[in-house]
């Protein structure tokens, strides 16, 4: 199994007809995931490479039966995009717009949370999910997964998210699911519903978690790992000799406390039971040992 | 980006939130025709982008002409916290009766809005969070419901703010969470806000950082921008849009995505190195970005190797392979390029730049071969 999307997860690529979106919708196709339809206000009833243009998504999913959108829509246009999904029942959102104002982030955030509460939203700013093998929504490079399973991997930063299913495949560990739930601040998706999510799958039998400095994610997700993970987790926390950040005024000292550093958060994960590694390649081989292990 | 106290008044402005009096002066005639105008006595403030400026000397009441003369030439050209005041902000000086502290933020563990005042404000509000954290209250606003009267005038009580300043401060909260959302700060905060005798409530001083991602809606912005003072290599790399912070280690890094960059200045540590610089070319950089990235790090002298470390994802790699090809031609590059690259049109990457490897431009399989091998160019082999 896998968790948000499979073989029978229908996209919807909104800004298909984009340089971006043509080129990361084809290529999500080209994967095997089913891209049924487009959607570019104002272009329905054209079409790219064969799939069809919609002006709206409620016009796509009645037309197709898409249950998961895309949004490769640049920041201007991704927080209308994105309500335009939910309004038309899609329950799986995958947003990589880099750059979206945080007070439209915010504001999308609780208006999804309070009209569509079923409605997922990952990212904005992520490289999107991908079940090897299955389906591949986003911008990952769909050869450097490997089908099978056993292990989930979550990451917060794109790159890396990359890193760490390369550092896999090349063992020869497949992925139940890969999901990269973005850097921005705030997240559609966090570690914890992904971490529950594969708590909840029985064919993931281990998680990999790729975090960063800043913020207090990796401390939660460490509290909720201590506290619900019966599966092995390996973390690696990007950031231990990174240029220290600027400091927001007061109300950021204020808010976050000590919490935020590289070593902060490998403390609390190490804390929690989980198997700290200093770069992506040992995450890849503490992996490595641990699928070993499981006989 | 974050704004000086003067631009971050000029910015309440806007919004109608009440500030003193006054006026920017960058020389001490300036500021003595400020303070004529903003009526003594005035206080001349630094303009730095950086905290403790009280402490430092950098401000000072002037009671007439003469003392401004004397604390602007002072302070003009003060090395604070290696900020050098170019700037003054020149403003009546208030009879302050009480100082509080008022401050918008994104909390990103609610992700809502959160307000917090107090009426403890002043130099050590951060002592107070820390010593006496019930001195501080807090309102969490979601986004969708914005902040209301009645919740400010609730909140102004609840921190314990004077009877006779809560109305105008719950106002004043009303206007500042404007100037947060419309304005698309990521932080607008008051410190202190303060209670004249006269019974009046205004901002003293003004912190504001602005979300850089929302620049394309406030062209009005354009006023703040270019009044950094940023090194050469810093205000290349802004003008040729990268996301550039210089250290003082060795070996040049350029990485596509922040976390991959920080993990590369990780691993180059972890393998005895140091980094010369961070620097991000973000998702979906071209070769004209991957070119103007070499030559920014072609301007540090203390770099001995590049590593080029892509993972490709949105940025493609035969964009990235087009970029060092063009920046060979370009540029004489002082330094061995080290690269790494994995991911969307690796092999097309790869197949661009086989006519060009050489000594000077090494491919690499690995992430961690790769940061050993710029290491060991980066230190002549000693390591």
């Amino acid at each position: 199994m896998s968790i948000f999307v499979d073989e029978k997860t229908k996209v919807v690529v909104q800004g298909l007809t984009g340089s971006q979106g043509r080129f990361h919708g084809l290529r999500n196709r080209d994967y095997g995931t089913q891209v049924v339809a487009g959607v570019t206000p104002g272009k329905g009833g054209t079409e790219v490479d064969g799939i069809p243009v919609y002006d709206s998504c409620a016009e796509a999913v009645a037309a197709t039966g898409a249950d998961a959108s895309f949004v490769v829509v640049p920041p201007r246009g991704a927080p209308e995009a994105i309500m335009d999904a939910a309004a038309a029942g899609i329950s799986f959102i995958v947003c990589i717009t880099e750059g979206i104002p945080a007070q439209d982030e915010a504001l999308f955030y609780n208006k999804l949370r309070r009209d569509f509460p079923d409605t997922r939203l990952l990212g904005p700013n992520c490289p999107g999910v991908i079940s090897p093998g299955k389906c591949n929504i986003g911008i990952t490079s769909g050869d450097i997964a490997l089908p099978g399973g056993p292990v989930g991997i979550v990451s917060r930063s794109g790159t890396l998210t990359y890193q760490a299913l390369h550092e896999l495949s090349q063992q020869g560990v497949g992925q139940t699911t890969c999901v990269g739930i973005g850097g921005d601040p705030v997240p559609g998706t966090n570690f914890i519903d992904c971490l529950s999510a594969f708590e909840a799958d029985p064919d993931t039998k281990a998680v990999m978690m790729i975090g960063e400095i800043g913020g207090s994610e990796e401390e939660r997700a460490a509290a909720y790992i201590a506290e619900h993970m019966t599966k092995p987790v390996v973390a690696y926390i990007a950031g231990v000799t990174a240029p220290p950040g600027r400091k927001m005024g007061h109300a950021g000292a204020i808010i976050s406390g000590s919490q935020g550093t590289a070593q902060a958060k490998m403390e609390a994960l190490a804390a929690a039971g989980v198997t700290v590694a200093q770069n992506p390649t040992e995450a890849g081989e503490k992996m490595v040992d641990i699928v070993k292990n499981l006989g | 980006m974050d704004l000086y106290e003067y631009q971050g008044k000029q910015y309440f402005a806007r919004f109608g939130i009440p500030t003193s009096p006054g006026g920017v002066a960058d020389t001490v005639d300036e500021a003595v025709a400020r303070a004529d105008a903003a009526g003594y006595p005035v206080v001349v403030k630094a303009q730095v982008k950086v905290g403790g400026r009280g402490k430092a000397g950098g401000i000072k009441l002037a009671a007439d002409a003469d003392e401004v003369r004397t604390h602007a030439g002072n302070i003009l050209g003060m090395d604070i916290k290696g900020h050098v005041v170019h700037r003054l902000w020149v403003e009546h000086a208030s009879d302050i009766a009480r100082e509080y502290y008022a401050s918008f933020t994104l909390d990103r563990t609610a992700k809502k809005h959160l307000c917090m005042v107090s009426a403890k404000g002043g130099v050590d509000i951060e002592e107070v969070a820390a010593t006496d954290p019930s001195a501080i209250a807090r309102l969490h606003i979601d986004p969708v419901d914005g902040l209301h009267i009645d919740e400010a005038t609730k909140l102004v009580a609840e921190a314990g703010l004077d009877e006779e300043a809560r109305e105008q401060a719950a106002q004043l909260l009303l206007l500042l969470y404007a100037c947060y959302v419309e304005g698309d700060c990521d932080l607008a905060e008051i410190n202190p806000l303060i209670l004249t005798t006269e019974g009046k409530v205004h901002a003293l001083d003004a912190k504001v950082t602005l979300d850089d991602n929302a620049a394309f809606r406030h062209p009005e912005w354009e006023d703040f921008a270019g009044t950094d003072t940023l090194d050469e290599r810093e205000k290349l790399a802004k003008e040729k849009g990268l996301n550039y912070i210089g250290l003082s280690g060795s070996v040049g890094i350029i990485a596509n995505g922040a976390g991959l960059a920080m993990s590369t200045l990780d691993v180059v540590n972890q393998v005895g190195g140091s980094a010369a610089n961070f620097l991000d070319i973000g998702g979906g950089a071209n070769a004209d970005v991957m070119a103007a990235a070499l030559e920014v790090i072609n301007t540090d002298e203390a770099v001995r190797s590049i590593f080029v470390n892509i993972f490709g994802g949105i940025t493609r790699c035969d964009e990235v392979a087009k970029g060092i090809v063009e920046a060979l031609h370009r540029v004489e590059l002082r330094s061995p390029i080290v690269l790494r690259l994995d991911g969307t049109n690796a092999e097309e990457g790869r197949a661009i730049l086989a006519d060009h490897v050489s000594e000077r431009l090494v491919v690499e399989p690995t992430m961690l071969g790769a940061a050993r091998r710029a290491v060991t160019l980066a230190t002549g082999g000693s390591k």
